[in-house]
């Protein structure tokens, strides 16, 4: 009866994230197109440039297209469009938007894949390491080596995977990895103090058992959270590591739009990554709270 | 403070010396080009050596360093301002104004803050003078950082509401203005002073990367980030390696602004 309560619970929770989801990729989706509208130059064509077009003929021109786009028309053009999977066409390379991303977001998906896979594994073996025995010279040596990884910049590790021939997604592992072995050392450290896991260490139970049973439990909310976050991380180094790693993904692609100002490929782009990372954020919630029994 | 910290808070303080003093220790202004030496080693005419168009690497340093130790402060500052602002009203106020503002935080927090500062910097002009480009760097941090601060202030704020010194300042008829600058925000000042400290490493290595990439501080004036494209030429680096200098320095300062930032307790 509990377990049908809770079930039920689960899921209102799981519907209500979801509509939020929605409401926020419509209200992305607005705003995306507010910024390809009023962006300087919106609107103007090759066609204008064109010596041969009289100044007369270029003007018609302009009021038949601001005809075809008042503001209320183009609010609903583009979320049609956007319903049914158009994006658009890429301004620099005259290519619609949509064929763009599907080319480039796998890549940049199985690197960040990877990538993340790498440093969670690493990240999770290392914080858990030395978790019983503290020394002085581990921690010291722990916090010299993930805070000389932080303070490098993203760019400055691609540009050292790019000499060293180290793949992309190893690039991505250096820059999440110190971002997470911060965060899981502190809470395993946090569950590790905690009365109950003293208790457990004072009957004898051994290390492995502890982490298993006792610390691993408690911290599991906050590290499926750390989850979702991690996935921004990764994308957000996916950029400067693409681009200078001539790695054709998303990442590169964000650059190459910046650099050439076109707006409906970057606002496209960033659109997608933003659903992409508000799924990621909602389904490791769902799963924490999962976890945790918890329906709050 | 630990000795670490008294080390940390030292190291950055020769920094910012270096730089204030920048003008007179240079050996020639960083946009010279010595023609005649290009990519030289160090000598006693420029000690840290010219890049590859014959310009006085240290003197660039120098400038660079300038450069990005006033942009990142100075973003932060203008961030840390903008959460105060959103996040003590949102926290003191509640109800819709609360929810909006929460949800614009999540809607960007949600975004990689690389993704959102290329398509900002998409929408401006690339080619713009080397003083403007600094300007739009600064607006970019300042005006697009202030998220993550937005929801800690908030929290703190709901719980500066429920006291009891506001319960009492409201029930003896203090209006809501009065309540919110001189009894929220002077609760919350410690949390802006953190957020503030948290700020500017994050805006030293945001900087860099968006210099790298050509899309931050336009040559020829250097910053960091810009000194850090020339790490590209990998041959030139191993053939002088005191090329590695601004690495080194932009190295050093970020892990001096990490040992010297106030504890947890005060940042969470």
């Amino acid at each position: 009866m509990i377990k049908d309560e809770k079930a039920a619970k689960l899921l209102q929770n799981a519907l209500r994230r979801l509509l939020s989801l929605l409401c926020l990729g419509i209200g992305g989706a607005l705003l995306s197109a507010t910024l390809v509208r009023f962006a300087p130059g919106y609107g103007v064509q090759e066609r204008e440039l064109d010596p041969r077009w009289s100044a007369q003929s270029v003007e018609a021109l302009r009021q038949k297209q601001m005809l075809q786009e008042g503001l209320g028309s183009y609010y609903f053009h583009y979320l049609s469009a956007l319903a049914h999977g158009d994006f658009g066409e890429s301004d620099s390379l005259k290519r619609p938007v949509r064929e763009l991303l599907r080319q480039r977001l796998p890549v940049t998906g199985n690197s960040v894949v990877r990538g993340l896979g790498v440093a969670w594994l690493v990240a999770a073996l290392v914080a858990s390491a030395g978790l019983a025995s503290r020394g002085w010279l581990y921690e010291a040596s722990n916090t010299a080596f993930s805070s000389l990884l932080l303070s490098l910049p993203s760019a400055v590790v691609a540009m050292l995977a790019v000499h060293l021939r180290i793949p992309v997604f190893c690039a991505i592992s250096v820059v999440v990895f110190p971002r997470l072995h911060r965060y899981i050392r502190s809470l395993l450290v946090r569950s590790y103090d905690q009365p109950h896991v003293l208790a457990a260490r004072a009957r004898g139970l051994g290390s492995g058992a502890i982490l298993r049973r006792h610390v691993l439990p408690v911290a599991a909310p906050p590290l499926l959270a750390l989850v979702g976050v991690s996935f921004a991380i990764a994308f957000g180094a996916a950029i400067p590591i693409e681009a200078l790693c001539d790695s054709p993904g998303l990442g590169q692609l964000a650059w190459q739009a910046a650099l050439s100002r076109d707006l409906p490929l970057i606002v496209n782009v960033t659109f997608v990554v933003c659903l992409v990372m508000l799924a990621a954020n909602s389904l490791a919630d769902l799963a924490g709270r999962a976890f945790t029994g918890s329906t709050q | 403070m630990s000795p670490l910290q008294k080390m940390a808070a030292i190291i950055l303080c020769v920094t910012f010396v270096l730089m204030v003093l920048a003008t007179i220790l240079v050996p020639a202004p960083y946009d010279r080009q010595f023609r005649d030496v290009p990519n030289a080693g160090p000598s006693t005419a420029h000690p840290l050596g010219t890049d590859g168009l014959g310009r006085d690497s240290l003197s660039r340093l120098l400038y660079g360093t300038r450069v990005s130790l006033l942009l990142a402060p100075a973003a932060a500052l203008l961030s840390t301002l903008v959460a105060a602002l959103l996040g003590s009203a949102a926290g003191f106020l509640g109800g819709w104004f609360e929810r909006v503002v929460l949800a614009v935080t999540d809607l960007s927090l949600a975004l990689p803050w690389l993704f959102l500062l290329l398509t900002v910097r998409a929408m401006l002009p690339l080619d713009v003078p080397p003083m403007v480009s600094v300007i739009i760097a600064f607006l970019m941090m300042g005006l697009l950082g202030w998220q993550a601060s937005v929801r800690v202030i908030c929290a703190a704020a709901r719980g500066v509401k429920d006291s009891d010194f506001l319960l009492l300042a409201r029930s003896s008829g203090c209006k809501p203005a009065r309540l919110l600058l001189r009894h929220v925000v002077p609760n919350l000042r410690p949390l802006f002073y953190a957020q503030f400290w948290i700020s500017i490493p994050l805006f030293i290595l945001t900087e860099a990367n968006l210099s790298i990439l050509g899309l931050g501080v336009m040559e020829p004036m250097p910053s960091w980030g810009n000194l850090l494209r020339g790490f590209e030429d990998f041959p030139a680096v191993a053939a002088n390696p005191l090329r590695l200098v601004p690495l080194i320095l932009l190295v050093i300062v970020v892990m001096c602004f990490q040992l010297v930032l106030p504890s947890q307790e005060v940042t969470q």
